[in-house]
């Protein structure tokens, strides 16, 4: 059987992109196999680890539990989309560099967006609200502590990069 | 852990929702938030031939209050309730329990009436409609609409009396009457999984701080949310006694019948402890 096939458009990071997929394509796959952004990682394809969250229209979501076809028409933003315009590292990707946020960094693209969406709310988290922040990523290997740290150190570069300059 | 291949409807009204529905009932599942379906469809738990995505039906994307109580829309994810100042006012209880329903990427996308429908025991919402006394819309070609009472609305572990040609349109909280305070706490294993043993207070008081009426509601304890009334109980403690001793709750690889009892225990005297107080005078 042949399986009927869905003409989707996202904008994905800004760009419009096109796709002719079945119904099935999951959005997680979609990303990685129809338009080779291979950022966002497949940990464990039911909702648990975290490690494929995109934002969807801004908003964190579970890359693996939604269908491309139902993102039709929708903004997506990956990991290759959480870094500053001109391409340097954005503030949460700077701070898992400085605070070692990740080791083997299989789960990191799912912090990253997950931290900047929060971000964008909860300008300065404490210690207890950026671990719940990250309380639907799981990571195997850092124990956490680091990335709570870069939670709180990507807040401050945020804020001086967005401080007016003298 | 890929989904079976599907055919896929994305109608843009209700109407054309429940057409589908009434052509394909038999053979289709409604697609709402997913955070339930979705994994069930990559594990191939469940493999229907159609599904149709009510995702584009945003005339259903509403959390509405008015003087009777809350009415949530198909298409309302939990975090729109959640976020919903003027539900939280008129039913503390919706944000109270919302909060503990999973993590907040998923409260972004998943949705309360997808939650009451998928009548998962271990969920919270259901548990805080039958609570509440609350009621689904549901309709279909067939029978139009109807109204259904949470305690008619959920039969057994993931079932509902909602029909394969109906489509679940909106979720009623009604306002708790006179001075009623709520209270929602659970024990999990790690925060956001699902509850060893949740429970939900409603408490009643008179003028005088007397208590009128003491309900409370559980998940995880059982094939349905269970609603026990403990109005008349000696103290807060008796009153988890009372409600405890009427739950069966099952052994499984997360805890025993027996330590779940004892969390219902605990967090009833605990629960309606904390209900009591937020409207004693």
């Amino acid at each position: 059987m042949s399986e009927h096939l869905h003409q989707v458009t996202v904008s994905v990071n800004g760009v419009t992109r096109r796709g002719e997929i079945p119904a099935r394509r999951l959005l997680a796959d979609f990303l990685r196999m129809d338009l080779g952004l291979t950022g966002t990682h497949l940990g464990c394809e039911h909702g648990v680890c975290g490690a494929c969250t995109v934002l969807l229209d801004g908003v964190p979501v579970r890359s693996c539990l939604m269908f491309a076809v139902s993102a039709d028409g929708h903004a997506v933003t990956t990991v290759e989309g959480c870094c500053d315009p001109g391409g340097e590292l954005g503030p949460v990707q700077q701070a898992f560099q400085e605070c070692h946020g990740l080791q083997c960094g299989f789960c990191t693209p799912g912090f990253i967006t997950t931290i900047a969406a929060y971000l964008e709310e909860n300008p300065k988290p404490t210690e207890e609200e950026a671990r719940e922040a990250i309380g639907g990523n799981l990571c195997r290997c850092t124990g956490y502590q680091n990335i709570v740290a870069a939670v709180l150190r990507a807040a401050e570069i945020k804020r001086e990069r967005e401080a007016p300059h003298e | 852990m890929k989904p079976p291949p599907v055919m896929y409807h994305g109608p843009d009204t209700v109407d054309e929702a429940v057409r589908l529905l009434a052509e394909h009932g038999g053979q289709a599942k409604v697609l709402a938030g997913g955070q339930s379906l979705v994994p069930m469809l990559n594990m191939r738990l469940t493999a229907p031939a159609r599904l149709i995505d009510v995702n584009r039906l945003d005339e259903l994307a509403y959390v509405r209050t008015d003087l009777e109580g809350v009415r949530v829309g198909a298409l309302a994810r939990h975090a729109d309730v959640e976020r919903a100042t003027h539900a939280f006012e008129a039913v503390p209880l919706l944000r109270q329990a919302v909060r503990t329903v999973a993590h907040p990427t998923i409260r972004n996308r998943g949705t309360t009436v997808g939650s009451l429908v998928h009548a998962d025991p271990c969920a919270e919402m259901p548990a805080v409609l039958a609570l509440l006394d609350g009621e689904v819309l549901l309709r279909s070609e067939r029978a139009g609409e109807r109204v259904v009472k949470a305690a008619d609305f959920f039969v057994g572990p993931m079932e509902s009396v909602c029909q394969e040609d109906e489509l679940a349109v909106e979720a009623y909280f009604p306002k708790p009457k006179g001075r009623t305070g709520t209270d929602w706490r659970e024990m999990s294993r790690r925060t956001g999984d699902y509850a060893m043993c949740g429970v939900g207070t409603a408490v009643r008081v008179d003028e005088s701080g007397g208590v009128t009426s003491a309900k409370a509601v559980f998940i995880g304890m059982g094939p349905v949310p269970s609603v026990i009334d403990v109005t008349g109980a000696a103290d807060w403690t008796a009153a988890a006694e009372h409600a405890a001793d009427r739950l069966d709750p099952e052994d499984d690889i997360h805890a025993s019948a027996e330590y779940r009892r004892h969390l219902a225990r605990i967090l009833t005297a605990r629960s309606l402890k904390a209900a009591y107080e937020a409207v004693a005078p």
